[in-house]
């Protein structure tokens, strides 16, 4: 378990804490030159997860990438991390990853071991997705990194876009929040081993197993939560599907300990990021306590699905979901559009 | 007394623990000023002041400079941590469950591991949870893939209590990569856990 080199002292951001904002991304794509192609069923328009381009009529193909810097210093389980946080986005179109490129920066500092461990972890979240890493790129610089470019299938009417949500749609999450903030406490040298080999756990786990769940229900929407935190993304979900999402702040799961560490202002960057992005299309309806917000806006690392399903589904939905997953909560629900694209009620 | 601490340059978290590592060393009545030079450093600063219950104050000076002056109070005037009641914690204080073998009672192990598979089940039923959960020599298999526990374990994690598997134990059987729930720990700490308990319960 032991390593050499802190590998998280070699990044200066936490895993999806380095995430460019939402809002400065988009002023950068604005006004480039593309082909329209009636094919690309999701493209970067969308602000989705991944794009989706139509091969035949019963198959379309799902591209994303996604890499960040250390965020554990154990090599193995940041390779892991990295990996399951990038075939998640084919989970979250409600497709199966089948084909990954390893994208990977090493410093100078490290030792070859190093960089094999945390392929080493990598190649094992790609053979749990059932997927296959075919090759890859790798450069030497200063801060290190490491993810994959991943391609997965789907059927053509199958795929889940962030912005179908409908009135009268559940919100279903399955993982509980808090992880950037407490991988920032790490950083500080404040959360105890047990809590972070927790943390760590649940961000090695796929979305596998909530997406082969998913699948078997009439999901509307889906999306991973990720970088832009749950507002961010659900944010993007509201007005994508032009609908209001309501969130029912005491029934989000979060890691307990996140709390006591947001209000002791261990706090990252990426969640203050998050609320300038969100927060106009927020309204909060009750009171809510800062830290509480913060875990909101905390960016996650290989976050949980968040689903949107009828009411109807919902249910048996969440049932099945919980026998294997049992952090899974049903969050709030959709509406037609109101005052505001987000409530937190 | 009044003291500075510089940190400008500085990447979050960093600002927060040297103000933490400096409030510490100061006593009531003195001012801390931290120098940062952006706006995050600022916030998460007087966060942490309103944890702590100090009354603080944050200037921007330029774009790349900003200070946040908080006046330290004594240690008994710390905001109430109690405020939020969204979870409610239901473990025990002191309450240390030991398992330390995959099978309950001595006799037939295939009742035995049934027995075990029931007494995990029963704990999560419980009004008051134990604090924590060591798992110790067999005891390790519990907290492992494959484990009918599991599940009941992982329930009992996502309520707060801390489940420590000891890693000679899961070193000898070859679990070490199997671990599915909670964290690993070593003798030293079984003991202090051991120590510390006000009431330990074995199956």
């Amino acid at each position: 378990m032991e390593t050499q080199v802190k590998l998280t002292k070699l990044a200066t951001c936490a895993g999806c804490g380095a995430k460019m904002g939402a809002g400065t991304l988009t002023k950068m794509l604005e006004g480039f030159k593309t082909h329209s192609d009636p094919r690309l069923i999701v493209g970067y328009d969308k602000s989705d997860d991944a794009s989706v381009y139509v091969l035949s009529e019963d198959q379309a193909l799902i591209q994303t990438t996604d890499f960040f810097p250390p965020i554990v210093d154990d090599p193995y389980l940041y390779g892991k991390i990295a990996a399951t946080n990038a075939l998640s986005d084919v989970y979250a179109m409600g497709g199966e990853p089948k084909l990954a490129l390893n994208i990977l920066c090493a410093a100078e500092s490290m030792e070859d071991k190093t960089i094999r461990e945390i392929l080493r972890g990598g190649y094992d979240a790609a053979y749990e997705a059932g997927a296959i890493i075919t090759g890859g790129h790798t450069i030497k610089g200063t801060e290190p990194f490491y993810g994959l470019a991943v391609s997965g299938f789907v059927h053509p009417d199958k795929v889940l876009t962030n912005s179908g949500a409908r009135p009268g749609d559940v919100l279903l999450l399955t993982k509980p929040l808090g992880v950037g903030i407490l991988t920032t406490a790490a950083k500080a040298g404040m959360a105890e081993g047990a809590v972070m080999d927790r943390i760590y756990r649940q961000m090695a786990t796929l979305n596998k197993t909530a997406r082969d769940i998913m699948v078997q229900y009439p999901v509307h929407s889906c999306t991973d939560v990720t970088g832009f935190g749950l507002l961010g993304h659900s944010y993007e979900m509201a007005q994508g599907s032009g609908c209001t999402l309501h969130i029912q702040a005491d029934q989000v799961p979060y890691h307990p300990e996140a709390l006591e560490f947001a209000d002791m202002g261990l706090v990252p960057d990426g969640a203050y990021r998050n609320r300038d992005y969100a927060q106009p299309g927020v309204r909060v309806c009750r009171e809510i306590p800062l830290a509480l917000e913060d875990i909101f806006y905390d960016p996650q690392t290989s976050g949980g699905l968040l689903i949107a399903l009828p009411a109807e589904a919902a249910e048996a939905c969440l049932a099945e979901l919980q026998k294997q997953i049992p952090q899974a909560a049903r969050i709030g629900y959709v509406t037609e559009l109101q005052d505001a694209a987000i409530k937190l009620e | 007394m009044e003291r500075t601490i510089d940190c400008r340059g500085m990447a979050c978290p960093l600002p927060v623990v040297n103000a933490k590592k400096a409030s510490e060393e100061l006593q009531a009545g003195d001012i801390l000023t931290v120098l940062v030079d952006n706006e995050v450093a600022v916030q998460n600063l007087q966060r942490f002041a309103s944890h702590k219950g100090y009354v603080s104050t944050g200037e921007k000076k330029s774009e790349t400079e900003y200070t946040v002056v908080m006046t330290i109070t004594g240690a008994g005037t710390a905001a109430p941590e109690e405020a939020i009641a969204c979870h409610q914690d239901t473990r025990r204080k002191g309450m240390l469950v030991v398992l330390s073998a995959n099978t309950m009672g001595n006799g037939d192990p295939k009742l035995g591991t049934a027995l075990m598979k029931a007494f995990v089940f029963a704990l999560t039923k419980q009004d008051q949870l134990p604090d924590t959960i060591l798992c110790y020599n067999s005891g390790a298999y519990l907290t492992c893939e494959g484990s009918e526990s599991l599940e009941d374990l992982q329930l009992l994690e996502s309520e707060g209590v801390t489940i420590l598997t000891c890693g000679t134990c899961l070193d000898f059987y070859g679990l070490r990569e199997k671990v599915a729930v909670g964290g690993v720990t070593n003798m030293y700490e079984i003991v202090e856990r051991m120590e510390a308990a006000s009431q330990i319960i074995r199956p």
